[in-house]
């Protein structure tokens, strides 16, 4: 509150920003100090002997690993089927655009059952997957496989508009500077993606990190094989152990807040780097 | 305590205003609602008319008898959070136990309220192995050769899979006639299980529609069922040499039902499982009736079997719970193989 007020088109501010803190505190705020709350309810001791026990932290490496690599590979691949769905037209390509949705509108438990039917030995690519000596259902991989399909939609969206955006024109102007195909790539497209890109990256994280439906269909679930962080929570709830429970969220929630602010922190970083500040 | 517990509070508000709602569609009728386990669902549907009808000719006012399904832990940790449930249907006693422990919603004194420790039925464990027995699956021994697959869920958070813990660990300490014996056993039986369903029809999933394991250890009840279903040109059913008694625990939920003026009704719904016609639908749906002339009309499709109970072999589900499931306990001990 000092002198220097700058001028706003709309009046309001404190409403609206009132508004967003008592909005944010609704809905996130106040849940999850509820989960805090609750792990108080141990002693220290008892709560680091719950989040260190060597079954709960098998589970830290599988989710928080499988999580990082869906993401990565999601930002991979999601950025060149951006890349196709926004600079070339082809037949059905509305349809395919629509298809990138799906993951986000199919009930995870769809995703998983499907996803277990397919890749299961007895399934439509498990089958010749299998004599290969490659298992993908009650595995690990099959983790994977089902973190990358619900996190696919996250890159192509954050990534598509901003390849709608940019100048097919900044390309020629690189070309016709001699660049290489690779180097206007590297140089001039890449730094620009960049910022969306991680957004995308990081959503797709975050969402993984937490999804819990459609991968106990497919991982098999075994104590220091395939077990997620999410399945050791409800383990936990469904014997009435509600504090071990909250104590293993809350450390999921400390882990995923400090990698979230890494990325966004890159994200900024690059921004800046780049010349995109807003 | 209670009051303390935030979680707890938003989800008793969340279901004050579920049941509000309900309470409103069902306005001018009574209703009671019994919360049972994951596949008790058919057996109700069908007791549910049953009942209505008989309670009705008794002089009864109409009522209505909604029901609730779900894994049997998740479901008795909805009534601890305020569904209210009448009636509590389950299959191991410690989730009705957890319903006196927190806030004292079920009398103590429970098993005293209905006949056979009030447990209108039972069921046991048994194999379901592929069609003409290919690897010769015979009794608990079997499956713990190496290169056996075993399909078992989740004894953790599953009824199902912890019966079936409890079966083996007492074939195997009458077998050994030691602990330490029966842990190496059931270790090795658990090193033979490739997926860990979180409960019983997910397992008979994973066998039946994924095609994984050689044998699925679950109830007499949804192994019959596969086999009706899916045709007995699958399945076969193997009876082992020694299994355990599964007896389901029934309970009005005291509290409640005072609350809503329901505990007549709610002790006569639980009473009529007991009767023969509530009898001859358990044994319909292929649980063991405790009626012995019901038991005697369906021998057919009950083979013998030597059976002992949680009390008899391992003092009770409370020393089970401390010995075997709590945190770092046998279970625990036992998955840590790796």
């Amino acid at each position: 509150m000092t002198a220097t007020r700058t001028f706003r088109v709309l009046p309001g501010f404190n409403l609206t920003l009132g508004y967003t803190l008592g909005y944010l505190s609704l809905l996130i705020l106040i849940p999850l100090s509820a989960v805090f709350l609750k792990t108080f309810e141990m002693d220290w001791a008892r709560f680091v002997e719950v989040v260190t026990a060597p079954q709960v932290v098998a589970t830290y490496k599988l989710s928080f690993g499988a999580s990082l690599l869906a993401a990565a590979i999601n930002a991979v691949f999601g950025l060149m089927l951006a890349w196709a769905l926004v600079r070339y037209s082809f037949p059905g390509k509305k349809i395919v655009d629509a298809l990138v949705d799906l993951p986000f509108a199919l009930p995870t438990a769809v995703a998983g059952i499907a996803l277990t039917a397919l890749y299961a030995k007895n399934g439509w690519l498990g089958q010749y997957l299998e004599p290969l000596g490659i298992k993908v259902a009650f595995t690990p991989l099959g983790v994977l496989v089902a973190l990358v399909f619900i996190g696919l939609p996250f890159v192509v969206r954050t990534v598509q508009p901003i390849l709608e955006d940019l100048d097919t024109e900044l390309e020629e102007a690189a070309a016709s500077l001699g660049a290489q195909r690779w180097q206007t790539f590297r140089h001039v497209i890449f730094p620009i993606l960049l910022p969306a890109l991680m957004t995308g990256f990081a959503l797709a994280f975050a969402r993984a990190v937490g999804e819990y439906g459609s991968v106990i269909f497919i991982a098999g679930n075994l104590p220091f094989v395939s077990e997620i962080t999410p399945l050791m929570i409800i383990t936990k709830l469904e014997q009435y152990d509600y504090q071990g429970a909250t104590a293993i969220a809350s450390v999921m929630l400390i882990f995923s807040f400090i990698l979230l602010l890494i990325i966004n922190g890159l994200q900024a970083w690059t921004a800046k780097r780049t010349g995109r500040d807003r | 305590m209670s009051n303390s517990n935030a979680p707890g509070a938003i989800l008793r508000r969340t279901f004050a205003a579920l049941s509000f709602l309900a309470a409103g569609t069902a306005f001018a009728q009574s209703t009671l609602l019994n919360v049972s386990y994951d596949v008790s669902r058919e057996l109700y549907k069908e007791i549910n008319p049953a009942f209505v009808a008989a309670w009705k000719k008794q002089g009864g006012a109409d009522i209505t008898v909604n029901q609730s399904h779900g894994g049997s832990s998740k479901q008795a940790g909805s009534v601890i959070g305020g569904l209210e449930a009448d009636v509590i249907t389950m299959n191991q006693s410690p989730d009705i136990d957890i319903l006196v422990e927190r806030g004292g919603l079920v009398a103590a004194n429970w098993r005293k309220q209905f006949p056979h420790d009030a447990t209108p039925y039972t069921t046991t464990t048994v194999f379901l192995v592929r069609k003409g027995n290919p690897k010769n699956i015979k009794d608990w021994d079997d499956l713990v050769k190496p290169g056996y697959q075993v399909i078992v869920p989740n004894p953790k958070t599953s009824g199902n899979g912890r019966y079936t813990y409890i079966a083996a660990w007492g074939f195997a300490l009458d077998k050994t006639g030691s602990e330490a014996g029966a842990k190496d056993f059931v270790t090795r039986l658990f090193a033979n299980v490739p997926v860990l369903d979180g409960g019983g029809r997910g397992a008979t999933t994973t066998f039946t529609q994924r095609d994984v394991g050689d044998v699925l250890v679950t109830f007499e009840n949804e192994a019959i069922l596969i086999a009706q279903e899916l045709g007995s040109s699958k399945f076969d059913i193997v009876y082992p040499s020694l299994s355990i008694e599964a007896a389901a625990p029934v309970a009005v939920v005291q509290k409640v039902a005072a609350k809503r003026g329901t505990e007549k009704v709610a002790k006569a719904y639980l009473d009529f499982l007991y009767t023969p016609a509530g009898q001859e639908i358990i044994a319909k749906h292929d649980f063991r009736p405790r009626d012995p002339a019901v038991l005697k009309k369906h021998a057919a499709k009950y083979p013998n079997i030597r059976t002992f109970t949680v009390e008899q072999k391992l003092g009770g589900w409370a020393a089970v719970q401390k010995a075997h499931f709590a945190d770092g306990a046998l279970y625990d001990q036992i998955v840590a193989r790796k």
